[in-house]
């Protein structure tokens, strides 16, 4: 690729128009006001020029007008980059009520990502064209941040919370992944790509895998570590029934709410006696140690896969539905 | 009757033992001794930077091994940003002119001066131990949880040699905002006060109240680091990203603190040699406190994709916004100042011109840094090395040389070659452009930044950059060569050498030891350049 300097990142997914047509105006508006002064700087300087430094300027001290004009003025100017810029940050980072969910966890020096059917890959990730993607991630070491140039998106993998970036690929190919946030010795070595397929091909891959599906493995961990002994389905047990709770809001025992997320899950799980729900005792031991990111995220699909109760359990144990993702939408 | 006339007695020649140096009470002095350490820290962070060069223009990792890139990267930052950045122009300008522009035999309190500097040294020494034996590698950032928990650096005398530092600063502060109250001379009042002292003001207030911050800080994740105390680390029951609140609660407003005393110099170099008033002194002087205190309160705007919810990203990319305007305001006022003046070409002209080309693509190229939806994009890529170099070296590092070119002859009362101080200027201004220019191009492309190895299609831009640095490295060499070989060589400067109006130009060159042997009255403004003579342009 020596043949000529890029100027511009290729364009793959919904947003990175519209990242780059707030670029191009942001740039148009600096642009201007750098020309502006450096246009004036240059005229003023050959016209006023005074050899000899003998002379003496003219008695001028300044001007209230001009003071509040060039004040005022580049005010509104970034005010309405600021709005316009908040507009694009929010499609950023709000994704749909319905997307692919993959789940990744970067350690160093490498990124691991999972897909809810049961695929897994290293620094690698293939996704299917046109349908919006959203990889929640963290990390088992320091921090690392998750780029992709091409959709103009990033998020910092933090140790102990789960972030997210989304994006709906427009463009088949192969674009670059990387790591963002320094972390050490290979750091420049944390790379990889995102595979953009047609949706057919990427069914054919998906099912090149088989295994068990997150949410199944979920529930297998769930029955192994004892979790089913007290979080009974009709709520009888001495922990709270999981049924349906996801994205609902509880009330704990201090009395203040909390909306049942991934974050919140994976908190309860290796500190439970921080956000006790009200109602119940604190009476649950720490998994700390006895679980691992991976298990960890598994149990969360699998309690995002659990319906209401009194309502049949359609997606756990599917462990070879493929095309069961989209299926399952509610508030993620 | 017959008479040998003495050489008169300057700081310079009263006394000349080593010891008479390293226990000097004289602020002129100890702006000297900042000067040989600062420009020792600058040749340090210099060569780390050839080294990131060097290695950067090959795609493949092959000049260094990954560690020692990692290195390079870290110590070029940690020199450059704390020992010389933060002091250059407060420690070294600032203790040399300051007293003499508001009339004073010396500092509020001169021990404590001279106190600062040793602190400074020890805290260099320190760093310097870090750095021969093995070197730091987590970024000057010291991001938690690397830097508490993983690095296998000498991150530990690092922090120690920060901390120590910092205490430099603050006991700088303290006695600069002092003198400035106190010890001004009778008739000069506030309004009346050259800017540089204004922003050296403003200035020593930021280092009194953020300095503490990065010293409380650097003590937890020593201590994080040391006896495992769970502060930032996830499992320890550690908050990471509270360790980037804190971090930049400091490293916000120190982007202040090196910057707002090279606007100081910007304001009166410009004003003498446009033999004018500034244009629109109070609003010059008030934007330094409006950037001063609005600097505390934007310091998230480094964390917008660290994790913080979109709302609060929202409060402090507007008050980024916000604190970019005081900088426009200054901008456009040096620019009118030149409007209908005389202005004289001279040495410390020309790295004004340069400032003010940089430092406006430097404060703009931040707008797109504070639109939240750019940054996303934008956050840790080269982009952002690119705009910080533009306000830190295009901006700091040009304004001090401005005003060590324009107070150079008071301090040695020598001359420098103007035309070779010309030269310098503009070989800095083409060498800068050329290596950090293309870098905003290689950070929209997506290259993130300390990446020891990068993808191909990055080269062009990075040779380019390169080669730039080359440009840079001859430009600041030639500056070192002819400055010292004014000392040698250099004609007489006299008192006055540029006509300038402020005190430190009414007594010889360079000044007594004690200044001033009759208090100056003063009953005029700092610029009033058209009322010397009747005859205007």
């Amino acid at each position: 690729m020596l043949s000529g300097i890029p100027l511009f990142p290729e364009q793959a997914s919904t947003l990175a128009s519209e990242v780059d047509n707030l670029y191009f105006f942001v740039t148009a508006v600096t642009a201007f006001f750098a020309l502006l002064v450096v246009v004036l700087v240059i005229i003023f300087a050959v016209k006023y020029r005074d050899p000899t430094g003998e002379k003496v300027g003219a008695p001028i001290t300044g001007s209230i007008p001009l003071e509040l004009g060039w004040s005022i003025i580049p005010f509104f100017i970034s005010m309405a980059i600021f709005g316009w810029a908040t507009i694009v940050f929010f499609h950023l980072v709000r994704a749909p009520d319905q997307t692919l969910e993959v789940y990744s966890t970067g350690k160093r020096w490498m990124w691991r990502f999972q897909h809810i059917d049961g695929q897994s890959e290293i620094n690698q990730l293939h996704v299917p064209l046109g349908r919006p993607v959203k990889v929640i991630f963290t990390s088992e070491d320091v921090l690392h941040s998750l780029y992709m140039p091409a959709f103009r998106v990033k998020a910092d993998a933090i140790p102990g919370r789960y972030s997210s970036v989304w994006f709906t690929p427009t463009k088949v190919g192969e674009y670059h992944l990387f790591c963002a946030e320094y972390c050490g010795t290979k750091h420049s070595g944390m790379i990889g790509s995102v595979v953009v397929m047609e949706p057919n091909d990427y069914q054919t891959w998906l099912s090149g895998g088989g295994g068990m599906s997150m949410a199944a493995r979920g529930e297998q961990l769930f029955q192994q570590l004892g979790c089913v002994g007290c979080h009974l389905k009709d709520g009888s047990g001495r922990g709270p029934s999981l049924a349906g709770k996801y994205g609902v809001q509880e009330t704990l025992a201090s009395g203040a709410t909390v909306t049942i997320d991934d974050t919140y899950i994976r908190e309860s799980i290796l500190t439970p006696q921080m956000k006790l729900v009200a109602g119940y005792g604190p009476v649950m031991p720490t998994f700390q140690g006895l679980v691992n990111e991976q298990g960890l995220m598994s149990l969360i699909e699998f309690i995002k896969s659990l319906p209401p109760s009194g309502q049949p359990a359609a997606a756990q144990a599917s462990a070879a539905a493929p095309a069961a993702a989209p299926a399952q939408g509610g508030p993620r | 009757m017959t008479t040998t006339v003495l050489p008169r007695v300057t700081y310079v020649n009263v006394r000349h033992s080593v010891a008479s140096w390293l226990l000097t009470k004289d602020h002129k002095r100890i702006g000297i001794l900042y000067l040989i350490v600062v420009s020792i820290a600058f040749l340090l962070g210099g060569i780390f930077a050839v080294g990131v060069r060097i290695e950067l223009t090959t795609p493949q990792g092959d000049f260094v091994s990954a560690d020692t890139y990692n290195r390079l990267f870290t110590m070029h930052g940690v020199f450059m940003v704390f020992f010389v950045l933060v002091p250059v122009v407060p420690a070294v300008l600032g203790n040399f002119a300051m007293p003499l522009m508001i009339g004073a035999k010396d500092v509020a309190f001169p021990r404590i001066n001279l106190l600062s500097w040793y602190v400074f040294v020890t805290g260099f020494l320190f760093t310097l131990t870090a750095m021969v034996t093995g070197g730091v590698d987590t970024g000057w950032t010291f991001y938690t949880p690397y830097s508490s928990s993983a690095s296998n650096s000498n991150v530990m005398l690092t922090g120690v040699g920060v901390f120590i530092t910092g205490f430099s600063s603050i006991l700088t502060g303290l006695n600069f905002m002092v003198t400035i109250h106190r010890m001004r001379a009778p008739g000069l009042t506030w309004f009346r006060l050259p800017l540089f002292v204004w922003a050296i003001y403003a200035t020593s207030l930021v280092m009194i109240l953020a300095t503490p911050v990065i010293a409380i800080t650097v003590g937890m994740m020593a201590l994080e680091r040391a006896l495992g105390f769970g502060i930032f680390d996830p499992r320890l029951g550690g908050d990471p990203v509270l360790f980037q609140h804190l971090f930049w609660f400091y490293s916000h407003p120190a982007v202040y603190i090196m910057i707002l005393p090279p606007m100081g110099v910007i304001s009166e170099v410009i004003a003498c040699f446009s033999r004018k008033n500034i244009f629109g002194y109070s609003f010059v002087a008030f934007s330094s406190l409006a950037i001063a205190v609005f600097g505390f309160l934007v310091w998230a705007h480094h964390l917008f994709v660290s994790g913080i919810s979109p709302y609060s990203a929202m409060v402090f990319s507007f008050l980024s916004f916000a604190v970019a305007i005081p900088s426009a305001v200054k901008t456009f006022n040096w620019t009118a100042t030149l409007y209908q003046g005389a202005i004289w070409w001279r040495a410390p002209m020309m790295w004004v011109f340069g400032f003010l080309g940089l430092f406006l693509v430097g404060g703009l190229t931040g707008l797109f840094l504070a639109s939240l939806g750019l940054d996303v994009h934008l956050h840790d890529t080269y982009f952002v090395v690119a705009h910080f170099h533009y306000i830190m070296v295009g901006g700091a590092i040009m304004g001090y040389f401005a005003g060590l070119h324009y107070w150079w002859p008071k301090m040695t009362g020598k001359m420098f070659s103007n035309s070779m101080a010309m030269l310098a200027a503009l070989l800095v201004f083409v060498g800068f452009n050329l290596t950090f220019f293309p870098q905003f191009i290689l950070g929209y492309l997506g290259m993130p930044r300390r990446y020891h190895a990068y993808s191909e299609e990055f080269q062009v831009l990075n040779v380019l950059s390169s080669a730039g640095a080359s440009i840079l490295a001859v430009g600041y060499s030639l500056i070192a060569a002819y400055l010292l070989y004014s000392l040698w060589r250099g004609e007489e400067a006299g008192a006055n050498p540029w006509k300038a109006t402020g005190l430190e130009w009414q007594i010889e060159s360079p000044p007594p030891p004690d200044n001033f042997a009759v208090t100056p009255i003063v009953n005029e403004g700092a610029y009033e350049y058209s009322k010397r003579e009747i005859k205007v342009v």
